[in-house]
């Protein structure tokens, strides 16, 4: 096990003017740590990845993985372990030589390469198939080899590039489970590199956001989804996402539609407001806190809520607007729904830097009837 | 009401592996009455050498060509005692079976250097290479003549193997290969310790089974069957290799038609075992090369 020290990574692919797929990363990953990058495709997230196994040459920057500065070693003298989104299980060998197969590379005598071929199979459950091939496995299974093969030699680090997304829906969360336990009773220092936010948030002890070969935030995954750094992270983290309306500051308080908030030191300026859709609740056309008039256009019944959609007037156009529902509130189509916005909970974004706006106090409600009038 | 469903298992059914599929027993169709024919067609010719090779010079000239009236097997003795035949049967294995080794290696292992391998102007080396398909064997014959000769090979076996130990067309085929194979395997082959050669060898060569054989089983046939370099290169009976030798046996006025048919089935007798035992590789090599 190791700290991982990711310093200045910068890397570029030759063309006119040069691709650049990673600028200036500097990362921190403790021992034992699990952390997981996420971000959309082409954010640079793989490249991490593939930069500290070795796969790729960085054009400039650091990796120190224990002690060792290792960006100029080959993968295999890194003392890391990966696992592929496509598995890469060498499909002619059975699963007890795919398994060996990193232990004979490093010349393991062969008593203890049984042993501990034996010993991850049983952690995996992978007993029963140790005599099968690849192709006759099923993708959960073929999951589980790969894991196996990472983990045979107790590598210093371990790598995992989208190991769960060829899986389907129930079997992703059941082996986000297994690798999470397998982490846990390992400790082994891990990234973990995902688009799929879910994953990076339940299994990362810290999540990296990233975006065109940059860094966009890292912290717990709570703090990152409570306190986006910018609006591509808010926009990103969060199913259904956040809602995004356009906005006024002047003189400290935030008008958008008919909702108006105080902001205290925030400056004047064009701005963007986020509201989770769970920040938004139905209510009454009695109810006097700060509220949002919704215009409905479809919902959408999920069995335990409803995701009611639509629009609300005054906020910029094609601002979708989306809030979480109780199953009994199922408005029509073109029906007004009065939706309360919890203060606190918004977030409000300079229009032209994208980057939040600091306040100096907590965001609370103006008087919202007067605003309304 | 429906019963409900047992729940789903963790990863599911493994699903059934027919290694073998068995194959469909088609019935008669319309296809057939224009395939039978064409069949006809193509069989004629092997026949009719088949009939000749067992016949008297006099049978052989009838026509249309009849059954012999007796079964002159020896027809295929006077071709091994009247010809240097076992020289040139053991004078083509050895340059089929040098050529098609050394096809094996250096075509798989150029193709994934061009396929995986960055290097300055492979862009361009791999393009002239490609180039070089275009130019008909005609054009570049007098070349190769006289750069075989500078070597002093004329005459020699080495004159028919050297300047095939490596086809543009293998290495283009092993680059396809390569091309189509995810990088993920090398990738972790990597990882987990092995060098470049040790992922060659250890991950890759098992895999190469099918382009291999498409690249071994079409050397062999271009290069047994191969007549024009060898009239060229080779000039004493005792280095002819199997097509060449049976041209000696058509004379300028004067053909033993018997001899040269039973000696014509005796050089193609290894390529018709050859393909007996390995029929669906024969074909498919032949189909997914896209040559005939």
């Amino acid at each position: 096990m190791a700290t991982i020290v990711l310093d200045g990574l910068r890397k570029e692919y030759p063309g006119k003017p040069p691709v650049v797929a990673l600028e200036h990363l500097d990362l921190t990953i403790d021992d034992g740590e699990l952390v997981a990058f996420v971000g959309p495709s082409g954010c640079g997230k793989s490249t991490v990845l593939r930069c500290v196994a070795g796969l790729e040459k960085l054009t400039a920057g650091r990796v120190i993985i224990g002690d060792r500065e290792v960006q100029e070693l080959p993968p295999g003298k890194r003392d890391i372990a990966m696992v592929f989104q496509s598995y890469a299980l060498y499909p002619h060998l059975t699963v007890y030589k795919n398994l060996a197969f990193p232990l004979k590379e490093r010349h393991v005598p062969r008593a203890r390469l049984d042993a501990e071929v034996r010993r991850v199979a049983e952690m995996l459950e992978l007993t029963p198939l140790l005599r099968r091939r690849p192709g006759q496995l099923s993708g959960g299974q073929r999951q589980r080899v790969a894991m196996g093969r990472a983990l045979v030699r107790e590598p210093l680090a371990f790598l995992l590039d989208e190991p769960l997304s060829n899986l389907d829906a129930k079997l992703r969360t059941q082996m986000r489970t297994e690798i999470a336990a397998v982490h846990r009773r390992l400790g082994i220092t891990s990234i973990y590199v995902t688009h799929d936010q879910v994953e990076a948030m339940t299994l990362g002890q810290r999540i990296v956001v990233m975006r065109d070969g940059r860094l966009q935030q890292v912290g717990r995954p709570a703090d990152v989804y409570a306190n986006p750094a910018n609006l591509f992270v808010a926009g990103f983290l969060g199913t259904p996402s956040m809602n995004l309306l356009n906005g006024r500051v002047d003189r400290g308080v935030l008008t958008t539609g008919t909702l108006r908030l105080l902001v205290p030191g925030a400056p004047d300026a064009d701005v963007v407001v986020g509201i989770r859709p769970e920040s938004l609740t139905p209510v009454g056309s009695d109810d006097i806190g700060p509220c949002l008039e919704v215009v409905v256009s479809h919902v959408e019944a999920l069995g335990n809520e409803n995701l009611v959609h639509g629009s609300v007037e005054g906020t910029g156009p094609d601002k979708p607007m989306v809030l979480r529902a109780l199953p009994t509130v199922n408005p029509g189509e073109g029906e007004r729904l009065r939706a309360r916005v919890e203060p606190a909970q918004v977030l409000v974004f300079d229009a032209a830097t994208e980057e939040r706006v600091t306040t100096s106090g907590p965001v609370l409600a103006a008087d919202n009837r007067r605003a309304a009038g | 009401m429906a019963a409900p469903s047992a729940p789903p298992s963790v990863v599911g059914p493994l699903p059934a592996f027919d290694l073998e599929t068995p194959r469909r027993r088609r019935r008669p169709s319309g296809w057939h009455l224009f395939l039978l024919p064409l069949a006809l067609v193509m069989l004629t010719p092997l026949v009719w050498m088949v009939i000749t090779a067992v016949s008297t010079t006099q049978e052989s000239r009838q026509f249309p060509p009849k059954l012999p009236t007796s079964i002159q097997w020896s027809n295929f003795s006077n071709v091994w005692t009247g010809s240097p035949f076992g020289h040139w049967l053991l004078n083509t294995a050895i340059v089929s079976v040098i050529v098609v080794i050394s096809n094996l290696v250096l075509c798989s292992t150029a193709g994934y250097a061009f396929a995986r391998l960055r290097f300055r102007g492979s862009g361009l080396a791999f393009i002239l290479l490609l180039a070089t398909l275009m130019v008909p064997f005609q054009v570049v014959l007098i070349p190769t003549l006289l750069i075989v000769k500078s070597f002093g090979l004329i005459d020699r076996l080495g004159a028919l193997i050297v300047p095939n130990l490596v086809t543009a067309f293998g290495v283009f085929l092993m680059r396809q290969f390569f091309l189509a194979l995810p990088p993920d395997l090398e990738e972790a082959g990597r990882i987990d310790g092995a060098s470049r050669l040790g992922v060659f060898r250890k991950i890759l060569l098992p895999l190469m089974g099918p382009p291999l054989a498409t690249l071994a089983i079409l050397t062999f046939l271009s290069i047994w069957n191969d007549f024009l370099w060898p009239l060229v290169a080779i000039q004493s009976p005792q280095n002819m290799t199997m097509q060449l030798g049976l041209s000696t046996f058509q004379g300028a006025h004067l053909t033993d038609w018997p001899l040269l048919m039973a000696a014509t089935l005796m050089s193609q007798l290894p390529v018709i075992v050859l393909f007996l035992a390995g029929q669906r590789m024969f074909v498919r090599s032949i189909a997914s090369s896209g040559i005939k």
